[in-house]
């Protein structure tokens, strides 16, 4: 069977040897928790809590702002500290509730618990909502909205995104290794919200065990297949995704919905599944902690609201001092200066690297080589829209096609001369959004 | 006091152990500009080493010099205007070498350094240094010097090889081919011939044009394009025509080796996208083919791909390519 895949894209080293063989490993947070009011896309979620209070595991402490926002839930028991800003990974001060664990772990009564066989569509997505699901790959988007499209009929493939084709991460990787029949039933329900859709695991072909074993689980579902993708970096960018596993393209200002596709990341899709048939609130992640400066790196299932400086204990420590810490992956992860941020929905590796090559580099003329041009996914030409960027030449960037670039950074990646492109690119495209929403 | 200065080296030990904070991505591909500049370098050597042995010490003292020159033009041009010197990206050196293999070994002490001057200065550093420049420095400044000293550019006598004293006095063999007259094909190929110090011999440049491909340095779209078009040109207009003598003679003499797989393909002064390389690659074909069948002389490839080099950004303009998603409309 031909490997699918898009035209571009790049092969960085991958660094999942280092921590893709650990099985998840439970971590207990430390004494302070934080959660941010806005870990998602869309509307903040308001505060439920004040100061003072005790709440429970599982308890919802900020209801969604909008439709398009998520609830938040504490994820242990204790007593509201305070809300305040705090630091977040972006580095941004952000509201922020404050948690006091007292480690005795008081659980919440289950958010529903109607048995999913007697629940109607409206009743499922409900359920979704209530848990608070964001796309836990990075992105942050309210689950329940990319599950409620203008026209539900017209949705034929929903897609797991199983690529994690960001190097050194292994957190989708561990978790379809060893709770395939979670994916496939939160596969199945997302499946089954839509009448005419069959549902799609898509998994790079550097993880033949998770597709032979995924195969093997669902030979006997008709409505469910395993799609094998070519490794390569950014085989899971959702554009690029949707292109290689139904051959239709959609840019910017489209939504895969409007493929007739929803796609949605392995952990979010096992969260349904524990939303939908547990009833439980969104409290978890996998949380990759690696990197060569990491004594043992681990996969680690975390409570939300976990500072990183926790993570890095659990992991042993670090076998020398990193030059740079990130969260996420390598191509598309913050750097963090402080460890002082906490975990959320959306946080999926903290990497840890002894040495940080980009500083090595210093930006020189460009010499026009091409190679940004051969790797964009997006089939633009960077070079140029980063000197349009730099010197602020909006039509030229707009003529250009500068608002498809999907940020991935291979541009960055590879070119010779070491310009910051996506950074620049970046930043005229965070310039011209904010332009439109006014 | 001593504790201020102590609270301020503590302060400056806490700065530098905090981890370092850039934008994304954390990684970087190994490539360098420097790298790309060598491996081009690389592939000339086998040229520049035939050349040096067809045409003995004098085409060795003219390489060493050419490139000791641009090198120096750089370094000098950039220390006067307080820009960072970028003589390690070995750009400068690659001009120089270009120069030098398209001169002929002939040449009085004054043809270095006046192209190197040109090349480096006129044609790179005047226009923004590496990357801002419009023509290929090492072809502009060749042009230049055909045009200004065209009687020192067009003698291609030359003494054969270290240990010969007779002086040859022969015609390239392209202008035999356009005279009519008989041509070897062997010595074609192997580069013991009249002609500039590094384009006589087409083997020693198909080898490092094949280097080039290899290492990923150029692709074929650009040099392929350009050989065939110019071979459907030749066939075509040539008078001869499907004639494989004919056709290997145009491909093997001349400049047309070197130009294909070493000047056309210099990335600043040609099209970024690979359609636009293809576009570009037939016209050079054709141009080619215009002046070495049509012009006054036998050469053409020089002011092909120059001429090339000014239509390269209306080339750029019609082949924007279409984004992903692009038939979605936008």
């Amino acid at each position: 069977m031909p490997l699918f895949t898009f035209k571009g894209g790049i092969h960085p080293y991958d660094g999942k040897d280092l921590s893709k063989d650990k099985p998840i490993k439970n971590v207990e947070p430390g004494k302070e928790l934080v959660f941010p009011l806005s870990q998602h896309i869309g509307a903040p979620a308001k505060a439920l809590v004040e100061k003072g209070e005790h709440v429970l595991c599982g308890q919802c402490i900020a209801e969604a702002g909008g439709f398009v926002s998520a609830p938040v839930y504490s994820s242990v028991s204790g007593t509201v500290k305070c809300i305040e800003k705090r630091r977040t990974v972006t580095g941004d001060m952000a509201d922020c509730i404050v948690i006091e664990n007292d480690d005795s772990y008081e659980e919440a009564l289950p958010l529903n618990d109607k048995p999913y066989e007697e629940m109607s569509r409206d009743e499922v997505i409900a359920a979704i909502q209530k848990a608070g699901i964001a796309g836990m790959g990075g992105a942050g988007f309210p689950t329940h909205v990319k599950l409620s499209p203008k026209d539900p009929d017209k949705i034929d493939t929903v897609i797991v995104n199983c690529a994690e084709c960001e190097p050194y991460l292994t957190s989708d990787y561990r978790k379809m290794l060893e709770e395939p029949e979670k994916l496939i039933g939160g596969l199945q329900i997302e499946a089954g919200l839509f009448k005419n859709a069959r549902g799609v695991l898509a998994v790079e072909d550097n993880k033949p065990d998770c597709i032979k074993l995924l195969r093997s689980m669902t030979k006997d579902m008709p409505n469910i297949s395993v799609a094998a993708l070519k490794t390569k970096y950014p085989q899971g960018s959702e554009r690029q995704l949707i292109y290689a596993v139904t051959n239709r393209q959609i840019n910017s200002s489209m939504l895969p919905a409007d493929a007739g596709c929803i796609v949605n990341n392995v952990d979010t899709v096992i969260a349904v599944n524990e939303a939908v048939r547990e009833g439980l609130p969104l409290i978890y992640r996998i949380v990759t902690v690696t990197g060569d400066a990491i004594k043992e790196p681990c996969n680690f299932r975390v409570r939300t609201g976990t500072k990183y400086k926790d993570l890095i204990e659990a992991a042993g420590g670090y076998k020398c001092k990193p030059e740079k810490i990130i969260s996420g992956g390598p191509m598309m992860g913050f750097a963090l200066f402080d460890l002082d941020v906490p975990v959320t929905k959306t946080s999926s590796a903290l990497l840890c690297m002894s040495t940080d090559e980009v500083r090595k580099w210093e930006p020189s003329a460009c010499i026009n080589c091409g190679r940004c041009v051969d790797v964009c996914p997006s089939r633009l030409v960077p070079s140029l829209l980063a000197d349009h960027a730099a010197h602020f030449n909006e039509e030229e960037f707009l003529a250009l096609y500068g608002m498809e670039c999907v940020e991935c950074g291979s541009c960055s990646y590879v070119c010779p001369a070491k310009r910051q492109l996506v950074q620049m690119i970046k930043t005229m495209r965070r310039t011209q959004l904010a332009k439109r929403r006014k | 006091m001593s504790e201020n200065v102590n609270d301020k080296n503590n302060m400056s030990s806490t700065a530098e152990s905090l981890p370092s904070v850039s934008p994304t991505p954390h990684v970087r591909d190994k490539s360098t500009t420097g790298r790309i500049m060598g491996c081009v370098l690389l592939g000339l050597l086998p040229a520049t080493a035939l050349g040096i042995y067809n045409f003995g010490p004098r085409a060795l003292v003219i390489v060493i010099s050419c490139i000791a020159l641009c090198v120096l033009f750089e370094w000098g041009f950039e220390k006067l205007c307080k820009k960072k010197s970028t003589v390690k990206d070995l750009s400068a050196a690659l001009t120089g070498l270009l120069l030098a293999l398209n001169l002929p070994v002939n040449v009085p002490w004054y043809i270095p350094l006046v192209g190197s001057f040109v090349a480096i200065i006129v044609i790179k550093q005047l226009f923004g240094g590496l990357g801002q420049n419009f023509m290929n420095p090492a072809l502009g400044a060749r042009c230049f010097l055909v045009l200004s000293f065209s009687r020192y550019m067009t003698d291609f006598s030359y003494k054969s090889g270290w240990g010969g004293t007779d002086v040859i006095s022969s015609a390239t063999p392209l202008a035999d081919v356009k005279n009519g007259l008989g041509f070897d094909l062997t010595s074609m190929f192997l580069g013991n011939e009249a002609g500039t110090i590094g384009e006589t011999s087409a083997l020693a440049l198909l080898l490092g044009g094949i280097f080039l491909l290899c290492a990923g340095v150029i692709t074929w779209h650009l040099t392929g394009m350009y050989l065939l078009s110019l071979v459907i040109f030749v066939a075509v207009f040539g008078g001869r025509g499907f004639d494989p003598a004919y056709i290997a003679a145009h491909l093997f003499g001349g400049g047309l080796m070197l130009g294909a797989f070493f000047m056309a393909t210099d990335y600043v002064t040609r099209p970024i996208t690979k359609k636009g390389q293809i576009i570009y690659g037939i016209f050079l074909g054709c141009l080619t083919g215009i002046f070495r069948i049509f012009g006054p002389g036998a050469e053409g490839v020089s002011y092909a791909i120059i001429i090339g080099n000014l239509i390269v950004p209306l080339i750029e303009k019609i082949t924007v390519p279409r984004h992903f998603g692009y038939r979605n409309g936008s």
